[in-house]
């Protein structure tokens, strides 16, 4: 054996797999990089600092989201695929199995570069950051935003680990943007300190996971786990396993803000600027969202093989204890979210909370998509559309309400929700829009919120008709029933001061019309809102598109 | 799912069914456009009033071909049973969710009845200064709501319309209403909610166990899930397409969902959870969901306070329309649907009723204040509504003769509509009243009639079509429902027999107390102006309604008894066939005949002895 052929075959392969398979399916994230390096880059220069960092970036999220639109268009079929089959040859795994792309990568990536542009467009009419902020806040943004790209591929749980942090920490610092204020401080630093803590938690449940199975690669380890006669094993390897998974499981629900990790989130939502909670709630969550599906089906599942079979049903286990462990935390966190938000008087606060219980809904979802994965694959791939659909409709949803709140903020100095008292009177436009997003919040039709929440609820009662976990899911319908219910009084509670009570008399200032850039704005975020839910196969083809990755 | 979609072009009932549904709406999305200027609240007024009369031509086109000269495609054949006017066009084809809608005898009156209140209700809506604009809009929105509620087939669609309605009415009734409006609003939302959540539940329930390719070719296009309209290769192919499915075909069909619910071999009456069948575990949610807009005891408690603070011409729509919802749901739903649950949770409908019934008499008894005396009528009257959908008589001990039941269905369809003229009316009279006086308080009333006769006349008349005098319309229902009752439960029957009694003591002594007696001696004595010619053309044509059906019925069951006899006679073919297992009978037929020929020879009394 000759050793330098041999290190040159490897270098070939390395420079092939890197150049020619990877590379081209990672060029939004490329985008994203390039973008920040010019950011960063004019701001050294004198010259270049006369260039709006604003529009900089939305020059170079624009490319990312042209490149995330084509990937999605060059999977097989693109979302008007008549089968599933041809989607599923679809993946590939990229820098050496580091990162997956699939179809799922594809959507997630979409959603996330698309809701960037809408952002940045946002932050623009709302005039925070200012031009003193600006390079800083959208460096960190889209910094961010990279590492919640990679969240959505992640294949290897080194790389989920770096992709964790390397959306978290630009969080951090971005919650604490507001630099006078003291609230934007300690919400920086109660973030920091939570999310490292849940970092380091996470990472030793990634080492555990690792060290017993032998590999960080996740269909690996699914391999792994599939080989293992039964999780319960003596020795201490269950044991092991178990509690590997638990400390993942902390992981990923702190960037979930899932009850009992949920504690930073209404903090850092009312110390930080709106906008940050915009983003922190939207595209944070997708990407939470994102990576835990990964980790489910990455786990819990086994790709296409000629065992398949036999492994998926071997798996059966470790999909329970995901299921089990992804349900609990979605009934409690959609029920504690949704009865905190009852003694709200801020509306940040609010609607952390109201975030809060939406991520319990996205993970009833995911709950069912992993109890169907074993039992009927179709099945379980319209509950990841379903998740896929809520995501995409809660981009508009959400960021059309922090949007309405900043901008509310701007004219009326105030983020109280009984400063909102009669706004009606002065303002009908933006009330109506704030009340469509609220509506749709609750899941009220013909809005997109009640399509997502019905195409969840539908997954579930679809395991429940499959025998998939069936206590489990009949425990997830009942609770998220009642929670719809309960929701009802706190999302009303806004829109009943705003039109029903008199407005406050030493109000003099008006809030923004709706004929106005902001008002716009507001409208252009609201529009999908009502479109969505009464037009929605379109979305709704791309989402099963995204659900298509399960195999 | 390889059902090839039907032009709307080869559907005649596509425009009018489309329009006479989204033409309120449409006209709301116009009025929220700064096209009329601020300030113009008659404007809008007119703009809404027209609408609503519009819609109301419309349905009327539609359903009394006899006014317009039959005969052309898409209007309603009366006397036909089947469902007509069908309207198939796909919507979200990944859960085979279809804009599908259609009339028959059962909800074609009720869509009438809607457009017809709609107008009664948008010309009592004029004192309404407050926001004016908002409030049609609203309006308007609710009426689209409750007509896609009775026109809906599908049953996603169902649901759309449904939750649609319940906003308009919360904002309705927040800013528009009474003192406590706020707490009325919040109530009326919360029990509606929670009973559609219950039914969102159901319908999922029922979506997941359906299976169209269990139907056979002649089901498949009765129900309209392959479309009539397609011919030849066409219809072969989609019916190929169906059975040739790889995987279930759910559905959402409101008609494909009964043919499988009541097929001998159907996937709804397999055991679910905790030993109960799945259709069982779909009544109960449905009913829930059902019974808390009728409103039946125990979860009636919204409905007072809704009444009672909403203002006079949503008191109306509420009365009249929104209660019929539950009760139409229940009719064109839960029954076909499960019929096996129908059949075993009979005693729990038929109690529920007599319940509702006599509590809600005696409440209204107990009333201090007027409106909320008429509010609590409602409870008891639609307690009939409830007893005469449930008495399921058609069983072996009757030997599967329908006639009696069919008598309680067309007593209640009858009830519905007649307490919606009645009800409407009266919550009229109390608001032409409140509009002079600004109190509702029973007993500060007195001597209107001296006051003002030709109000307190047509008030008077109302009232007792409310008490269900002989000649009036609210006593043809009341008499089929205690008649049908009997067969199935003596003990039921007198009670409802008895109730009569006490809704005569409620009615009579609440018109002794308002409108005989020497004098008024409430407050504002001297507002009590004769009615405006506008209230007067509100009030007469309810009183004219209230008297016709009373004296001619005909002309409502002559919509009514096909459709709901036909629906009994099959579940009554059920019960024996699939539910017994006895095998077809040649005396069935007979009895069957037997039964037409009986109600129909009950329905010919009434109207003799209504004339009398």
């Amino acid at each position: 054996m000759n050793p330098d052929r041999n290190l040159g075959t490897l270098l070939d392969g390395t420079l092939h797999d890197t150049l020619v398979v990877s590379l081209p399916h990672f060029r939004p994230e490329l985008c994203l990089a390039a973008t920040i390096v010019l950011l960063l880059l004019c701001r050294m220069l004198p010259l270049l600092r006369l260039v709006d960092s604003g529009f900089l970036a939305l020059g170079g999220v624009l490319f990312s989201l042209f490149f995330a639109w084509d990937d999605v268009l060059s999977l097989h079929g693109g979302p008007w695929a008549s089968t599933i089959g041809d989607l599923l040859a679809g993946r590939q795994e990229l820098f050496g199995g580091l990162l997956a792309f699939d179809s799922l990568t594809a959507y997630i990536r979409l959603l996330l570069t698309g809701f960037l542009v809408l952002f940045i467009l946002f932050t623009k009419v709302s005039g925070i950051p200012d031009s003193e902020d600006g390079a800083d806040f959208y460096t960190l943004v889209l910094g961010s935003t990279l590492g919640m790209c990679l969240m959505a591929s992640a294949n290897h749980l080194l790389m989920v680990f770096m992709a964790v942090e390397m959306a978290s920490v630009p969080s951090y610092a971005l919650a604490g943007l507001l630099k006078g204020r003291k609230a934007s401080s300690e919400a920086a630093l109660k973030y920091a300190v939570y999310g490292a803590g849940a970092a380091g938690v996470m990472l030793y449940g990634l080492s555990l996971l690792a060290g017993v199975l032998g590999t960080c690669h996740m269909p690996t380890m699914a391999r792994a786990l599939a080989s293992l006669d039964s999780m319960w094993m003596p020795g201490g390897t269950g044991l092991a396993l178990a509690i590997g998974g638990l400390m993942v499981a902390a992981g990923l629900a702190f960037k979930l803000s899932a009850v009992p990790f949920h504690f930073w989130c209404p903090d850092v939502f009312a110390g930080a600027a709106a906008e940050v909670g915009a983003f922190l709630s939207v595209a944070s969550k997708a990407a939470a969202i994102a990576l835990l599906l990964r980790v489910a089906f990455g786990l819990g599942t086994t790709g296409p093989g000629p065992d398949h079979a036999v492994e998926m049903a071997a798996l059966g286990e470790t999909r329970h204890f995901i299921v089990g462990i992804v349900a609990l935390l979605a009934a409690l966190t959609c029920t504690l979210g949704n009865l905190a938000a009852y003694g709200q008087t801020n509306m940040k606060r609010l609607l952390a909370y109201s975030t809060i219980a939406h991520a319990g809904y996205l993970m009833m979802g995911v709950a069912a998509a992993v109890a169907l994965a074993g039992r009927d694959a179709d099945a379980s791939r319209s509950a990841v559309a379903a998740v896929c659909f809520y995501l995409g409709t809660y981009v508009f949803m959400n960021l059309a309400a922090f949007a309405i709140v900043a901008l509310l903020r701007n004219s009326l100095r105030s983020e109280e929700i009984a400063s909102y008292a009669g706004l009606i009177r002065t303002n009908p436009g933006i009330v109506v829009a704030t009340g469509v997003v609220l509506v749709s919040l609750i899941g009220l039709p013909p809005l997109a919120g009640f399509i997502s929440k019905f195409l969840v609820f539908s997954s579930v009662m679809e395991a429940v008709s499959l025998d998939a976990e069936r206590p489990l899911m009949l425990v997830l319908l009942v609770v998220g029933g009642i929670n719809t219910v309960i929701s009802l009084f706190y999302y009303l509670r806004v829109l009943k001061v705003m039109t029903f009570d008199p407005p406050p008399a030493d109000r003099t200032v008006d809030a923004f019309p709706l004929v106005s850039i902001p008002g716009a704005l507001v409208t252009a975020l609201v529009v999908p809102v009502v479109s969505l839910g009464i037009f929605w196969s379109g979305l709704y083809a791309f989402a099963r598109l995204a659900g298509a990755f399960a195999s | 799912m390889g059902i090839a979609p039907t032009l709307a072009v080869t559907q005649p009932a596509f425009w009018p069914l489309t329009l006479i549904l989204f033409l309120p709406a449409i006209v709301a999305g116009i009025l929220a456009l700064p096209i009329i200027p601020r300030g113009k609240d008659d404007s809008v007024r007119w703009v809404g009033l027209a609408t609503t009369i519009a819609v109301f031509i419309l349905s009327l086109w539609m359903a009394v071909p006899a006014i317009f000269g039959a005969g052309s495609p898409g209007q309603f054949t009366v006397g036909e049973a089947g469902m007509q006017a069908v309207v198939k066009q796909p919507w979200i084809p990944a859960f085979n969710i279809e804009y599908l809608l259609g009339v028959d005898g059962i909800s074609m009156p009720l869509v009438l009845l809607t457009t017809f209140l709609a107008v009664l209700a948008a010309a009592a809506s004029w004192p309404i200064e407050k926001h004016v604009r908002p409030y049609w809009i609203l309006f308007l929105l609710l009426e689209t709501g409750m007509i896609g509620v009775f026109v809906s087939l599908d049953f996603f669609l169902f649901y759309v319309f449904w939750e649609v309605m319940l906003l308009p009415m919360y904002f309705l009734i927040g800013i528009w209403g009474g003192p406590r409006r706020e707490y009325a609003a919040i109530k009326f939302f919360l029990y509606t909610l929670a009973g559609s959540v219950l039914m969102l539940l159901a319908i999922l329930m029922l979506y997941y166990a359906s299976d169209v390719r269990t139907l056979s070719d002649d089901q498949l296009l009765a129900t309209h899930v392959v479309s009539p309209a397609l011919e030849g290769a066409d219809r072969a192919a989609a019916m190929t397409a169906v059975h040739s499915h790889p995987k279930p075909i759910h559905t959402f069909n409101l008609l494909a969902l009964a043919a499988i619910g009541q097929s001998p071999v159907s996937p709804f009456a397999a055991t679910s959870f905790w030993g109960m069948t799945l259709e069982s575990w779909a009544f109960l949610l449905l009913l829930i969901g059902f019974i808390i807009k009728v409103p039946v005891v125990p979860v009636h408690t919204w409905l007072p306070d809704a009444h009672v603070e909403a203002p006079t011409p949503i008191s109306m729509i509420l009365a009249g329309v929104l209660l019929k919802l539950g009760g139409y749901g229940i009719l064109r739903i839960c029954y076909p649907i499960c019929p096996g649950a129908g059949l075993s949770f009979a005693w729990l409908v038929c109690g529920l009723g007599v319940v509702s019934m006599v509590y809600g008499a005696f409440a209204a008894l107990a009333q201090k204040d007027f409106k909320r005396m008429v509010a609590y009528s409602s409870v008891s009257h639609m307690g009939y509504v409830m007893l005469g959908l449930g008495v399921w008589s058609a069983v072996a001990g009757h030997e599967y003769q329908w006639d009696a039941w069919a008598q309680g269905v067309n007593g209640a369809m009858f009830q519905m509509l007649a307490h919606g003229i009645s009800s409407a009316g009266m919550f009229f009279m109390v608001g032409v009243l409140y509009d002079r006086v600004h109190h509702r308080n029973l007993e500060e009333f007195g001597g209107i009639f001296n006051r003002m006769p030709l109000y307190a006349s047509l008030a008077v008349a109302i009232f007792f079509a409310g008490l269900g005098l002989p000649g009036l319309c609210g006593f043809i229902g009341e008499v089929l429902v205690t008649l049908s009752s009997w067969n199935y439960s003596r003990l039921l029957a007198v009670c409802s027999a008895f109730t009569v009694i006490l809704t005569a003591a409620y009615i009579l002594w609440a018109i002794q107390r308002v409108y005989l007696g020497a004098e008024y001696k409430g407050p504002h004595g001297d507002h009590l102006t004769p009615m405006t010619r506008r209230e007067l053309a509100i009030a007469v044509p309810l009183v004219v309604l209230a008297i016709v059906f009373g004296v001619a019925p005909q002309l409502i069951f002559n919509y009514i008894t096909p459709t709901v006899n036909r629906q009994v006679e099959t579940l009554a073919e059920w019960t024996r066939s699939v539910h017994d297992g006895h095998p077809a009978a040649a005396g069935a037929t007979a009895a069957t005949d037997k039964g037409a020929v009986e109600l129909q020879a009950t329905i010919d009394t009434f109207t003799v002895g209504g004339s009398r």
